[in-house]
């Protein structure tokens, strides 16, 4: 029995393992097609540019795939992002308010370092209010703190659009250049700097990666396997907050980014085990990026921001997955 | 004092306060009329009261009281008190509907564009409904949360296909609740919410029983799908017509219905009178805030729901999470 | 050993248990009996510090639920609840596997394997052990959740009502394996029964709990009595005794009181 089990496990595990490394071949395909293609011209300046636009690919991928699966993880759902608390639209807000007050001459705007920190700092400190809530008291749901963020975000937007309403059209094309994610962006010491942050908050949470798999059973169950329940989920959650606000302030709002690759992975591995799903996401949501990225600057010569077109795969995703839940 | 007499007596004072700030604002704007010029008027005050300020009021008066009964219908629909056109994606697909119109028949009349617009509220609330009732988790707030989602989603989509075609900025213009615009002969269309309203009068009951899911209705000789689409037929209409008139005012499906709730209990048909003129008499409200408030300029009336709306909604949830502690909502 | 020492536990206005003081002695099948809302799985679940109490103590072997270092305490004590809906699609032996998580935190040694084994075949599960939950039947689905509450090769074992939605069979199947694993393993379990005659049948000692308090706490022959159940229930039973079992009678209370 033992021995037919083992073999059992192994050759499911041996297959999962075979669709990772085949999912790390195409990636690494995209971004060396990404690095070299049509390249021209002074090809080292060209070459670091590009391996900057990789970089940030690669932190967002991680950033955000590992906030999107302990976020899932930590709400029991597969159909949520945590920028549904209305990180994006208060991102946006944030964007046109600053040239809308301060002009798009002031340093806020057009000082790439302060303005990732700004941005990360407003981030951070808005969801980390809001999920006080969570920690502070037992009485409330994390549905409920939720949908308390996405009526902030439904403000966050209509302020937004009434400024976007009576802002000059220039200015408005100007806020338009943040207001979409963007990769090409970023400077280098600015993605050095979300790097830092991103490693850290990736020491802080590592210890608590191995709990995810029993996370996701429940509460209860959690607990009674021995899990630290309130301290555990705690770090988890910062961890949540931190890696969202970063991405977001690096380069911009892609909302739908986290799901689309965390289900992917979900789909295309078929292993429930995190330690998987982790790098399945981060696999997929290069895969996504550098490819969409490939299309958009080779292909389409930029007539789309790559967000867009994540975005438009991300929301289309999400009905087949609501409606196909829905059949069973 | 009897039930009856107590809902004339609410009545009555709500029509006071509706026809109050209908008064006020035919007189507040950018040029003065005061109530005394009334049977004087000159020329041109005739014509500012009669192609600005009387449709104005009017399309508020219409959006509030016809969007109010939306959200009523939704709420009975769904059996879930944070549900409305805002809250299902209803708004966002109107949007879309009013972008593809844009795009697709660039020289098409109002009314062509509102059936486009028409047809787009109307399948993406078919797909919210259709979501709500197979969803696995019945908890009042996730349903809400997948509806936002799925909003955010639709009008991510939108976002997208205005940046491809440079059309950000006047669809934010177009589609931001604003009552400035509102001239005689673009506003007409609001017109539709009447006959909905007295279809919504008479389909009241029926809506709570569909509401209690396909088995049930059955169960009492309800035509189940029909009243669903009957109800999803209202409140298309009633988006559509308001996003391309006035543009979102967002929560007044939701905050109106639950207010009535509050001081009327749940009898539905009982409490649509009061919920079209409240709804109406907030709008109205509204409108004159954002005229007074920086005068001579305006604050769009989506800017001021927005922030009203969403203060409100907190508060209903903060209290129906206070109640439900034992269950419901706060599980 | 596992007492409680003047719990209390509120949920807003309502007091779900009410300064109760209960030993749970070793080895033996200790049911929590009362009618609904009497606090039974609310007393399982601060026995298991699944929920934190309002005022009170409770200790396992002595030591305070608060101060033990929780993957210890996992070790030592196990709980599972009566409603187990998961959002993960798992096979049974993967879910069974979960129980040596306080052990092993995830990577399964040889030896976790065998106690994996071992607990499938202890509850008959070793030709479902490859299926996916949602694929089995509810009898089936709450066998492999006790599989994996077995794996935990916990000295305690506490159940809130692991006999919901079973019927006769599967209930009797599952009540012959709580004894087994006391009388042959050793371990002590608590359980919330509804059944009166189940609890009479396996239990070793009843603890019987009315409006948040307890009202009887004794051996079996001390509570299945007449005077002591119509206290805890308020209705008639009438006991008949077969072979040193006791079975209570309550269908027809108009029969009961006639007698």
């Amino acid at each position: 029995m033992t021995t037919a089990a083992t073999a059992a496990a192994a050759v499911r595990a041996r297959a999962v393992r075979g669709r990772l490394w085949a999912a790390a071949a195409v990636t690494a395909v995209f971004i060396l097609l990404f690095l070299v293609l049509n390249i021209q011209g002074d090809w080292k300046f060209a070459l670091s540019r590009r391996l900057t636009v990789m970089g940030a690919v690669l932190l967002t991928a991680l950033a955000t795939g590992g906030a999107t699966v302990i976020f899932q993880t930590l709400t029991h759902n597969r159909i949520l992002t945590p920028g549904i608390i209305g990180l994006d639209s208060l991102y946006v807000l944030m964007q046109t308010a600053v040239v809308f007050v301060l002009g798009a001459a002031s340093a806020a705007w057009t000082d790439a370092l302060l303005h990732f920190v700004l941005s990360a700092g407003l981030l951070t400190l808005f969801a980390g209010s809001l999920y006080q809530g969570l920690f502070r008291t037992d009485k409330y749901n994390v549905y409920f703190i939720l949908l308390i963020g996405l009526i902030a975000g439904t403000l966050f937007q209509s302020l937004a659009s009434f400024l976007q309403m009576i802002i000059d059209p220039n200015e408005f094309l100007i806020t338009q250049s943040r207001t979409f994610a963007s990769f090409n962006n970023v400077r280098l010491h600015v993605l050095a700097l979300a790097a830092g942050a991103v490693g850290l908050v990736a020491l802080y949470v590592r210890p608590c990666l191995k709990y995810l798999d029993v996370l996701a059973l429940g509460r209860e169950h959690a607990v009674n396997l021995g899990v630290d329940y309130p301290r555990i989920v705690r770090r988890l959650w910062t961890a949540v907050i931190l890696l969202t606000a970063v991405a977001t302030a690096l380069v911009g709002p892609i909302t739908f980014l986290g799901l689309l690759t965390v289900n992917i992975a979900h789909q295309f591995l078929g292993d429930y085990r995190h330690s998987t799903l982790l790098a399945g996401t981060v696999l997929a949501g290069v895969g996504m990026l550098s490819g969409g990225l490939l299309l958009v600057e080779r292909v389409l010569a930029f007539s789309l921001p790559v967000s867009v077109i994540v975005n438009l795969a991300g929301g289309a995703y999400f009905l087949y997955l609501v409606l196909k839940e829905s059949q069973k | 004092m009897p039930l009856d007499k107590r809902n004339a007596v609410q009545l009555t004072a709500l029509a006071a306060v509706l026809l109050t700030l209908s008064f006020i604002s035919l007189f507040v704007g950018v040029s003065s009329i005061s109530p005394r010029d009334i049977f004087d008027l000159s020329p041109l005050q005739k014509q500012i009261l009669s192609i600005t300020r009387v449709p104005r009021l009017l399309s508020a008066v219409m959006a509030g009281a016809s969007l109010a009964i939306a959200g009523t219908i939704m709420q009975q629909l769904t059996r879930n008190k944070f549900v409305s056109p805002t809250t299902a994606g209803t708004m966002d697909a109107a949007r879309l509907g009013v972008l593809a119109g844009l795009i697709v028949f660039p020289g098409a009349s109002l009314l062509q564009k509102t059936a486009v617009a028409f047809a787009f509220a109307l399948a993406g609330t078919y797909v919210f409904i259709r979501i709500v009732e197979r969803v696995k988790i019945k908890n009042t707030i996730f349903i809400p949360l997948v509806g936002l989602m799925f909003g955010n989603i639709v009008s991510s989509v939108t976002t997208s296909v205005a940046y491809r075609f440079d059309l950000l900025q006047s669809l934010a213009t177009w589609l931001h609740g604003d009552f400035s615009m509102i001239l005689r002969g673009r506003y007409e269309m609001l017109y539709v919410g009447v006959p909905l309203m007295a279809v919504a009068y008479v389909y009241a009951d029926r809506f709570t029983i569909a509401g209690m899911g396909d088995s049930f209705a059955a169960n009492l000789g309800l035509n189940y799908r029909r009243v669903v689409n009957v109800g999803l037929f209202i409140v298309a209409a009633v988006s559509s017509a308001v996003v391309l008139t006035v543009g979102s005012l967002p929560f007044l499906g939701l905050v109106v219905p639950n207010i009535v709730t509050i001081y009327r209990g749940d009898n539905v048909r009982k409490n649509l009178p009061h919920t079209a003129l409240l709804g109406a008499a907030l709008v109205v409200g509204c409108d004159v805030i954002g005229r007074i408030i920086i005068h001579p300029y305006e604050v769009s009336v989506g800017l001021i729901m927005g922030v009203l709306g969403s203060a409100v909604f907190l508060f209903l949830l903060l209290r129906g999470n206070a109640r439900g502690a034992r269950g419901g909502v706060g599980a | 050993m596992i007492q409680a020492i003047h719990v209390s536990k509120r949920y807003g206005p309502t007091t779900a248990v009410d300064d109760v003081t209960v030993t749970i002695k070793k080895n033996r099948i200790t049911s929590l009996i009362g009618p609904n809302g009497a606090g039974k799985s609310t007393l399982l679940a601060l026995m298991s510090r699944l929920a934190p109490m309002d005022q009170g103590d409770v200790l396992v072997e002595g030591r305070s639920v608060r101060s033990w270092d929780s993957m210890e305490l996992a070790r030592k004590v196990a709980i599972l609840k009566q409603t187990n809906h998961l959002s993960l699609r798992l096979t049974v032996r993967d879910l069974v596997g979960f129980g040596r998580f306080p052990y092993s935190q995830g990577r399964l040694t040889k030896a976790d394997m065998e106690h994996v084994d071992q607990a499938i075949e202890y509850m008959n599960l070793g030709d479902l052990q490859h299926k996916f939950l949602d694929e089995l039947s509810g009898g089936e689905r709450q066998r492999a959740f006790i599989a994996m509450v077995v794996a935990q090769d916990t000295e305690y074992v506490l159940l809130d009502e692991p006999l919901n939605n079973l019927d006769m069979k599967h209930s009797v199947q599952i009540m012959k394996v709580l004894r087994r694993l006391v009388d042959e393993l050793g371990k002590t379990v608590v359980l919330v029964l509804h059944d009166i005659n189940f609890a009479s049948s396996y239990s070793d000692d009843i603890v019987a709990m009315k409006h948040g308090r307890v009202v009887a706490h004794g051996s079996v022959e001390e509570i299945i009595r007449q005077d002591v159940l119509h206290d805890v229930y308020d209705m008639q039973f009438d006991i008949h005794e077969f072979d040193r079992c006791k079975v209570c009678l309550y269908f027809l209370p108009e029969l009961t009181v006639a007698r």
